[in-house]
């Protein structure tokens, strides 16, 4: 236990990277994500297909294969390597965009027909409707399955540990773990707790999105209640 | 310059590769089993409402779901020998695998036995059934197969984090593709030989399960 602010101090100074990839892999998820997802519903045939080669290499292959492959393979053929935190956050956010561009698919269809009828016959053009009248309604029904993945990227990240990133799991196990034999059970579990509360901050985030995404449809927050409620009635 | 892929090298590398598949697809196998039957166990007992253990367990679901796989496995490999248990590292990828993936198939399971009618339960007690009967013999066969899709898709996705099992010197697929490469210098082969085999595995997978799951709406 004479140990514990040591074993603190060192986990805490991998949290920035683990921060940092998290924050990026979640921007670079969500801008794939709407890219992918939007195409995955175009019109056009060309655009359509590249976007479903793109999510399912993605989701199809391991996090790690692609992590190594872009880490290892890519110089090869390109001549130059990413920085390894660059490359972690790259990785991140190509095979959580896969999975997240199937969700904002899947919202977008989920709007009412009526609703970009109604818009159509207000003659707004194709782009207005998908942004004054789908997304809108849509990104209300996204925020729940985007919590999700991004903590499945938070978790995620501590692959980056394989490629020597200095992020939270690198720094339990490559340093702490020599060093500190004797607490293995509290290094594991601090670590274990570290990540815990970064995604208890991103449920926090979420949630509070939810509600302010909801409010400005009108609906308040308790939205599933609400058209529960005119459901019955 | 060396081209910048080589057949002959691929080849000779494949035989490799695939023993390493087969070592990732025994711990898929192994996990799920793990998965399914520990998540039902969850399940139920959550469903039996103890107070204390409900909470207990509620803790520990959300708490393995929350942090990531990589952690827990190094957890297990770590400090079970300190506590006198010493599993090999196949075991605790094992283990790990399972444990984590029982926690995503218990709320699975939650959602299905939730969907089973209300007067399903009330039948079986108006027929005075003992509770294990109610749960084989009505509420399961009821609740399991309309989940399957979704409990199919963990599996896969057990499929592909198998390769973080390289942490503990698992010799699975991407760990083969490592040493080949450090081995030869070349890892062009190796790591894309490796993406193709989960490819090729788990997106025919996938198919299927949305085709079951098609189905399952239809019913």
């Amino acid at each position: 236990m004479e140990n514990l602010p040591r074993i603190v101090a060192v986990l805490l100074d991998g949290v920035p990277a683990t921060v940092i990839a998290t924050l990026g892999g979640i921007v670079l998820t969500i801008v794939l994500s709407f890219v992918a997802g939007l195409a995955l519903l175009s019109p056009q045939r060309w655009l359509r297909a590249v976007s479903r080669v793109y999510v399912e290499l993605f989701r199809g292959t391991s996090e790690v294969v692609q992590l190594f492959w872009i880490f290892f393979v890519l110089p090869v053929l390109v001549g130059f390597q990413l920085v390894p935190l660059f490359a972690g956050i790259v990785v991140l956010g190509l095979n959580h965009g896969a999975y997240g561009a199937e969700i904002v698919r899947g919202a977008v269809q989920s709007v009412p027909r009526a609703q970009v009828e109604a818009a159509t016959a207000l003659s707004f053009s194709p782009a207005q409707r998908m942004r004054r009248v789908v997304l809108p309604q849509a990104v209300v029904e996204m925020l729940p399955p985007f919590n999700n993945l991004f903590i499945q990227l938070l978790k995620s990240s501590a692959i980056l540990s394989f490629i020597v990133v200095s992020e939270v799991t690198e720094r339990g196990v490559q340093v702490l773990v020599p060093n500190f034999g004797s607490d293995i059970v509290l290094i594991f579990t601090l670590m274990l707790v570290i990540y815990l509360l970064l995604a208890l901050v991103i449920t926090a985030v979420m949630r509070t999105l939810e509600r302010v995404a909801a409010g400005r449809l009108g609906r308040r927050g308790a939205s599933r209640q609400a058209r529960a409620e005119v459901a019955v009635g | 310059m060396t081209p910048l892929w080589d057949w002959g090298y691929a080849f000779s590398i494949l035989p490799r590769l695939l023993e390493a598949l087969l070592v990732t697809i025994q711990i898929t196998v192994l996990g799920s089993l793990v998965a399914l039957v520990l998540g039902l166990v969850i399940a139920v007992v959550r469903r039996a409402r103890i107070p204390v253990v409900d909470q207990l367990v509620w803790a520990f679901v959300e708490f393995v779901r929350s942090t990531p796989l990589l952690v827990q496995v190094f957890f297990l490999y770590y400090v079970l020998p300190h506590v006198g248990i010493v599993l090999s590292a196949f075991a605790v990828g094992v283990i790990g695998l399972g444990v984590h993936y029982a926690t995503y198939t218990s709320e699975v399971y939650r959602a299905g036995i939730d969907a089973v009618p209300v007067g399903q339960w009330e039948a079986a007690a108006a027929l005075s059934l003992p509770r294990s009967r109610v749960w084989t013999g009505v509420i399961l066969p009821q609740a399991v197969p309309r989940v399957l899709p979704a409990l199919g898709n963990y599996v896969i996705s057990m499929f592909k984090e198998v390769p973080l099992l390289l942490a503990v010197s698992v010799v699975e697929v991407v760990n083969t593709a490592k040493e080949i490469s450090s081995e030869t210098f070349r890892p062009t082969e190796p790591y894309t030989i490796a993406g193709l085999l989960f490819l090729l595995l788990s997106y025919p997978a996938s198919i299927l399960v949305r085709r079951l799951e098609r189905r399952s709406v239809a019913v």
